[in-house]
């Protein structure tokens, strides 16, 4: 194999960047283009106009607040959900039409980057920046600090994330995506299989959001380790916390391993090396070994923050402590540790024969035994509690229900000779969408639902929120149920078109349940809406409008900028609880001036510079990747001797903003 | 800790980093040279009789040197930073453990079972 | 700062005075846990070369290419730069500017003769065919020791800006800290290169 730097086909300036590259051809892109060009138009005009470039700079982009970063993630997650979830509408409808002769709507070509952009944007852009923000939204709020330990690390971090989606969306209108499934499994995804540009667009994406995710897992770790209020031991923290840390522990313990098996595909891609070729002594079933070393941890990375929102919602919304806290803890860092015992599961069927495979099957069974210890915890928890059913606790109930169903396909698949006969199949299909779905994204909207009013003063709107929620719930079962059947009827996954008629029945029930789901996103969305135009009315003036019990609860929402205008000491696990019940009045004077980081753009610069590093990776414009990439070193270096980094907020300010505060009590009261 | 760090409290890496002394050094240095000449000199010289015993030997010193340099140079120790340096260090170590010694054993399944075999010996696993 | 509070009468729910904390008190642990991160890159590439290690696809092998007098010679430099490291340290803690800068010079000399050996035997070998490309074998040797270089030619770089920073600002509280974090990572390059001495060089020659 010729390397790339010596393809004649490559123009020194643009390499292989063409026009040819621009899908003029294909009318779907064109016409998403126009609507993404036009809404990008009257946004930057609208920005413009109304002068808020410079606000969104300095009091945004270059924020190194935990608050409006963990604010952005979400932002950038519900942003993405759209891309992804069109992509995902866009399958059911192939599939629903390609049946007797039809080949539907979509070529293969298209069809095969939809499926692997749905899986790569769901998983890496949409889960990822939502769990990382609602992380990084409260942990530093439930600990009692002030901020994260590296605020510039923080602000980088999501810097990174948005240059992976935005190198993942450059490939919708620039080129094309990988074609190869969400795991990019060489030798499919390997230099003779996959020539174009779309694995590149995947592998750089992936990397530079990977830098983002590894980074902000090392610093959200160093948080809950280093920066908890005075008493907080390791077993008064409350139990988000706990499964946050163990989140970070795993992003930590398992994101370099996804770097490093991205570097050897590069190598194979870039240099002609032989890791994962099928000659000259590669092996592919190695990358696939690696990758779900990396992969299953990855989702208990997601599941496991969803568990601890739940934890929080259920206490909260039962009036109880929770059930079984210490049981919970021990559960959550043993899943920590078996996840990284069972990834094998994710191939059975390449042939290791029956010891390896009876070994990671057993793991597999055993992972569900703490799992299943933290719904008994849960139900206990509502028992004799005077539930409360407002919106996040409705989505904890439909998670108990529907995860339940996911958990126990997940255990017949962890079987060995079971999977062997529903492996690659929509079994499969409908197993991780149930947990996915059913467990993190319910879990998202209940932590949603739950903090909105924290972060930003007022509750968001129930009508819509009940409207979105039994859309998103009944989709569901209406999407996913027929993968079921289709799966133990043996239909694989990722195909475009069908022959047997009998099937086109459940292919088009599940198109409906999409439907209902594009219902139950739009009334997100205008849940948000509807919301804003009310917030007089849903006003939270007290900063606690759940009754809640940890020390987010115990500040203003939305807070200040510094958290808490005195450091809280904590006595028991329910902090916030523990104070209210215990006679507790907020310190109306005393304030010092509070000692905070300095906002800096050096973050968005770097990961600027990143992108155009990828893109030109991407595009074989080496002139433009050394640049950028000495950009980098530049720029890295530079902020390092800038040794302004901190500042006080002064004492009148605190006495200020804790004085509105007291007056927006008192107009509650 | 040296004195030295008590004393200025604005740049005291607090509990246990301490930058050891040229006594510990000299140790440190002194054993890794040691436990480098010996291996080299071993393979260089051609080895024992008995590979197995020449593999353990290098291996064992390895493994002896890592610890070496964790204690002389790294400074690791149960109490810095509370413990949480050496939880970390053991949860990597098990991480990497399962990764290394996971791969190798699956691998030499996945390559025992499904990599082309000469004429006559396909068809069993 | 999560030491259990002791108190006497009625609970107090807060602190009257901002918890004094050292600048950076968080750095030095946080660039630790980088280092286990970047560890595990390293048990990747170690699983890689363990597993493919032996595919030589009919291309030459460990035996055949490996010198390991220039392995002895480099692992001698890279264990000196790490003596002279730690003697830099020492100044560093008797606020020695001068000499702590002394010291860290050597360092980054004997991390450049470590590197130069190390491109002395790459162009080597790629000289006589055995190229990245050859095999599976070569791809994960060159893989395996390239990233550790790569590692040693960033911490060069680190170690000569901190010298100019050190040099405009002196041995400031977050410049010792700096140092402190390169010294970790310097040290932890060493680990890393006891695994690549002992597995790829050693075992390929027994």
């Amino acid at each position: 194999m010729t390397s790339p730097m010596q393809d004649p086909n490559t123009s020194f300036l643009f390499g292989r960047l063409t026009f040819g590259a621009l899908p003029f051809h294909e009318p779907i892109l064109v016409a998403t283009f126009a609507v993404v060009a036009l809404g990008g138009i009257a946004t930057v005009a609208a920005l413009t106009y109304f002068r808020l470039w410079g606000y969104l700079w300095s009091q945004w982009f270059t924020t190194v607040d935990h608050k409006k970063i963990g604010i952005m993630y979400m932002i950038l997650g519900v942003v993405m959900l759209l891309r992804g979830f069109a992509d995902a509408i866009m399958m059911r409808l192939q599939q629903a039409m390609a049946f007797g002769g039809s080949e539907g709507y979509l070529p293969a070509h298209h069809y095969d980057q939809v499926f692997t952009a749905h899986g790569v944007i769901m998983i890496f852009f949409v889960a990822m920046p939502m769990v990382t923000g609602l992380m990084n939204y409260v942990v530093p709020l439930q600990i009692g600090a002030r901020d994260v330990s590296f605020p510039f690390l923080n602000n980088f971090s999501f810097w990174m994330t948005v240059g992976g989606a935005v190198i993942v969306m450059l490939s919708l209108f620039i080129g094309e995506f990988a074609m190869t499934g969400w795991l990019a499994m060489p030798p499919l995804s390997g230099a003779e299989a996959s020539p174009g540009v779309g694995v590149d667009y995947y592998i750089w994406g992936l990397q530079i959001a990977g830098v983002g995710t590894t980074l902000s897992g090392i610093n959200l770790l160093v948080t809950i380790i280093k920066m908890r209020a005075p008493g907080m031991t390791m077993m008064k923290m409350p139990i988000f916390t706990w499964t946050s840390l163990c989140t970070n522990v795993l992003i930590v313990a398992s994101f370099p391993v996804l770097t490093a098996v991205l570097v050897l595909m590069t190598l194979d891609r870039y240099v002609g090396t032989h890791f994962f070729t099928n000659d000259m002594g590669g092996n592919p079933m190695m990358y696939v070994n690696l990758i779900w070393i990396w992969g299953h941890p990855e989702v208990y990375i997601l599941i496991l923050p969803a568990f601890g929102i739940f934890s929080e919602v259920t206490s909260a919304f039962s009036g109880k402590r929770l059930f079984g806290y210490t049981s919970m803890v021990y559960a959550t860092v043993c899943i920590t540790i078996l996840s990284y015992l069972v990834w094998l599961h994710h191939f059975f069927t390449m042939g290791s024969g029956a010891s390896v495979n009876s070994f990671f099957g057993i793991t597999t069974m055993i992972i569900s035994i703490p799992t299943g210890a933290k719904l008994f915890n849960w139900l206990f928890t509502m028992y004799r509690g005077r539930v409360r059913f407002e919106l996040p606790m409705m989505w904890t109930i439909a998670f108990m229900i529907t995860f339940t169903v996911g958990g126990m396909t997940g255990v017949l698949l962890a079987v060995p000779p079971a999977d062997f006969v529903l492996h690659n199949s929509l079994f499969l299909i409908a197993h991780f969408h149930n947990v996915i779905i059913g467990g993190v994204l319910f879990g998202l909207f209940a932590g949603m639902n739950y903090w909105f009013p924290k972060a930003f003063g007022f509750k968001l709107d129930e009508f819509w929120g009940k409207i979105s929620f039994w859309f998103w719930v009944a989709g569901y079962w209406f999407a996913f149920t027929p993968l079921y059947v289709l799966g133990l009827m043996g239909v694989t996954r990722r195909m475009r078109v069908f022959d047997d008629p009998s099937l086109q029945i459940w292919f088009v029930i599940a198109a409906f349940g999409a439907a209902l789901i594009a219902v139950g996103i739009a009334a997100f969305l205008i849940q948000i809406a509807v919301s804003i135009r009310d917030r007089k009315k849903n006003r939270d003036v007290t900063g606690d409008p759940w009754q809640g019990r940890t020390l987010e609860w115990a500040t203003s929402s939305p807070p200040a900028d510094y958290n808490f205008a005195f450091t809280p000491v904590v006595y028991d696990i329910d902090a916030w609880h523990d104070m209210k019940a215990n006679g507790y009045e907020r310190p109306l004077s005393g304030y010092e001036a509070i000692h905070m980081p300095k906002n800096t753009g050096a973050g968005v610069i770097i990961a600027g510079l990143s992108v155009a590093c990828g893109f030109a990776l991407i595009w074989y414009i080496w002139w433009l990747a050394i640049v950028s990439f000495i950009g980098i070193l530049v720029v890295s270096i530079g902020h390092t001797f800038n040794t302004k980094r901190d500042f006080y907020i002064p004492v009148q300010t605190v006495v200020d903003t804790e004085a509105r505060r007291s007056k927006l009590i008192e107009s509650g009261a | 800790m040296s004195t030295h760090d008590m004393h200025n409290h604005a740049d005291a890496h607090a509990d246990g980093h301490d930058h050891g002394s040229v006594r510990s050094y000299a140790t440190g240095f002194f054993l890794s040279v040691i436990l480098t000449a010996i291996p080299f000199g071993l393979v260089m010289a051609g080895g024992l009789a008995s590979r197995m015993l020449t593999v353990m030997i290098v291996l064992g010193m390895a493994v002896a040197q890592i610890v070496v340099h964790m204690i002389y140079f790294l400074h690791m120790n149960s109490k810095s930073e509370k413990g949480w340096t050496m939880i970390s260090l053991v949860f990597t170590i098990v991480v990497l453990v399962i990764m290394l010694s996971g791969s190798v054993w699956v691998m030499y399944h996945m390559n025992a079972n499904m990599m082309p075999m000469p004429q006559g010996m396909t068809g069993q696993s | 700062m999560s030491s259990t509070v002791t108190h006497t009468g009625p609970r107090k729910f807060h602190l009257d005075h901002e918890p004094h904390l050292p600048e950076g008190d968080s750095t030095m642990l946080g660039f630790w846990i980088y280092l286990m991160s970047d560890c595990l890159i390293f048990a990747v590439l170690f699983a890689v070369y363990a597993v493919l290690g032996h595919n030589y696809a009919g291309g030459p092998g460990p035996k055949e290419l490996f010198d390991l007098e220039l392995v002895a010679l480099n692992t001698a430099m890279l264990l000196l730069s790490s003596i002279t490291y730690g003697f830099a340290m020492l100044e560093m803690a008797r606020d020695r500017q001068r000499q702590m800068l002394g010291w860290l010079a050597v360092t980054g000399l004997f991390g450049a003769a470590f590197l130069s050996i190390e491109l002395y035997e790459f162009g080597h070998l790629i000289h006589e065919g055995a190229t990245p490309g050859r095999s599976a074998f070569l791809s994960s040797f060159f893989t395996l020791v390239g990233t550790h270089g790569l590692h040693v030619t960033f911490g060069i770089i680190w170690l000569v800006t901190l010298m100019v920073q050190v040099t405009r600002t002196g041995l400031t509280a977050s410049n010792k800290r700096r140092l402190m974090c390169l010294s970790l990572f310097w040290h932890f390059l060493d680990v890393i290169w006891i695994g690549v001495f002992t597995f790829v060089y050693l075992m390929g020659m027994i």
